[in-house]
């Protein structure tokens, strides 16, 4: 796995807080980030919380903003730096190359899970019959009962939601996955079916960057981990 | 989304004054087709006024307003015949006021107010002028039994669908929206930007989108703008722009927001 090819990459890379109205205080949260992830490989940061794990994947996905270093991905032929790039350039990444499963789902009001599932495959490039059939395979896989498919997720229980999350970010077949505690608050079974897929994809050569909390699933998994607390700040 | 292609729509410097008090002052910005633009900020702080002004409804003191046509060509808007400037706005424009009843004639059936701007790029069959009104009303889930009634017998929320359907009918590239959720129940501004989302993607539509509203930004647009006092004081990704706020004005809006 080591021969891999890179398609991450973070070099120097520093956050903080200002708190402008808490009086302008600093609140450090890392600096000097800097590791590799293969295409094909599952790397966990670790530590314990607070530590900035979240932190560090919200900057790779561009939701929270670099105050200094490079954030690499490999987009396609071409390397891009996240922590540069211009809003429309991260907006395409987001669809065609790197997507990311929240600890929580931002439900849309009306839109089914089904359908927004679906939605997040054909932003990656599938057309609307076959995003369907990808959609309910993934929700049937994670163990989704049917009967919930055609409804808005607002209302599901925090399993439920997870697991449409998780569908949602597996949907569009990109290349690097970042992953947020993906299977917090699922029971053993759909856990097992979180895992499986993981480990299916890993296989296919996508490239995975998660936190994960659960010591049983980095061990089945067998995660290298990226010790955050080197990164304190 | 090609890096190469020319945007839809440039502002430089945009800059306009009421007397001595600023209304906008030095605002950039660009926008491409597919994209959703948020303006937000609190009631003041010149987010209508530069609606006013990139939609030509007010000609500003300094600064530029870039436009590309449907032949292609990049043209100043200022510098556009009467003529011209009405027909962007009849067929390549909409806009939405927060008010349905600035954007409706209240006078003329729902499906009237369709037609009449389908006659206004050149529709002259009768049959066909209904049918494609009644296919609109249907897509902003307007029955078509309500066709003949008058906008004054609809509700807020049918009201605002109405005049998103008048809108698109000639399928506009650029929709401007003043507050197009304002002064709704949640409910209807649910179902509403539900439609707006859907329009978006099927059309390709680019927005422009003034909201106070950051649930309202955070739901339909792609980049946010932030202004205070006339000013641009922070701009992005709209998820980064409120998730990771820098300004000590953006942290505050966005802190007063209720969670949900």
């Amino acid at each position: 796995m080591a021969t891999r090819e890179h398609v991450m990459r973070l070099d120097g890379v520093a956050k903080s807080f200002t708190m402008h109205l808490r009086g302008g205080a600093e609140l450090p949260v890392v600096r000097d980030v800097s590791f590799e992830v293969a295409a094909g490989e599952c790397v966990a940061l670790g530590g314990p919380s607070g530590a900035g794990k979240s932190s560090i994947l919200k900057m790779i996905y561009g939701n929270y903003r670099a105050d200094r270093g490079e954030i690499w991905l490999k987009d396609g032929g071409q390397w891009v730096d996240v922590a540069q790039a211009k809003p429309r350039r991260v907006l395409r990444l987001r669809r065609t190359t790197i997507g990311y499963v929240s600890q929580f789902l931002r439900a849309i009001p009306r839109i089914s899970a089904l359908d927004l599932v679906a939605a997040e495959a054909r932003d990656g490039g599938l057309a609307e019959d076959a995003s369907q059939t990808h959609a309910a395979q993934l929700l049937a896989r994670l163990n989704l009962p049917e009967r919930l498919w055609s409804l808005p997720p607002a209302t599901f229980s925090g399993g439920e939601q997870q697991r449409v999350n998780i569908a949602r970010g597996f949907a569009a077949g990109h290349p690097i996955l970042l992953l947020d505690e993906p299977t917090a608050s699922l029971d053993a079974a759909s856990r097992a079916r979180v895992v499986e897929l993981i480990a299916e994809r890993r296989t296919s050569g996508t490239a995975m960057l998660g936190i994960f909390h659960d010591e049983a699933v980095r061990e089945q998994l067998g995660v290298r981990i990226v010790d955050v607390t080197r990164f304190s700040a | 989304m090609d890096d190469a292609e020319l945007p839809l729509l440039i502002a430089d410097g945009l800059t306009r004054y009421y007397g001595p008090r600023i209304g906008c002052a030095d605002v950039d910005l660009e926008i491409h087709e597919g994209e959703v633009l948020a303006v937000v900020g609190e009631s003041g702080s010149g987010k209508s006024t530069l609606l006013s002004l990139l939609s030509t409804q007010l000609a500003p003191t300094r600064g530029v307003v870039t436009y590309r046509t449907r032949d292609g060509d990049m043209r100043v808007l200022f510098s556009l015949s009467e003529a011209e400037r009405r027909f962007l706005f009849r067929t390549d424009w909409g806009f939405v006021h927060q008010d349905a009843r600035m954007g409706l004639r209240m006078g003329v059936s729902a499906g009237g107010n369709v037609g009449e701007r389908l006659m206004a790029v050149g529709w002259r069959h009768y049959g066909n002028i209904r049918d494609e009104a009644v296919d609109w009303l249907g897509r902003v889930e307007i029955g078509a039994d309500r066709i003949d009634d008058s906008p004054k017998a609809f509700s807020g929320g049918m009201r605002q669908r109405l005049q998103i359907a008048k809108n698109m009918v000639t399928r506009p590239r650029l929709v401007f929206m003043d507050e197009p959720t304002g002064g709704l129940d949640v409910s209807v501004q649910a179902r509403l930007l539900d439609l707006i989302r859907g329009l978006v993607a099927d059309y390709g539509l680019a927005a422009i989108i003034v909201t106070h509203d950051l649930a309202v930004a955070r739901l339909l647009s792609h980049r946010i703008m932030v202004m205070r006092q006339g000013r641009v004081i922070e701009t992005g990704l709209t998820d980064q722009v409120l998730d990771d706020p820098r300004e000590p004005y953006t942290q505050l809006l966005v802190s007063s927001v209720l969670q949900g």
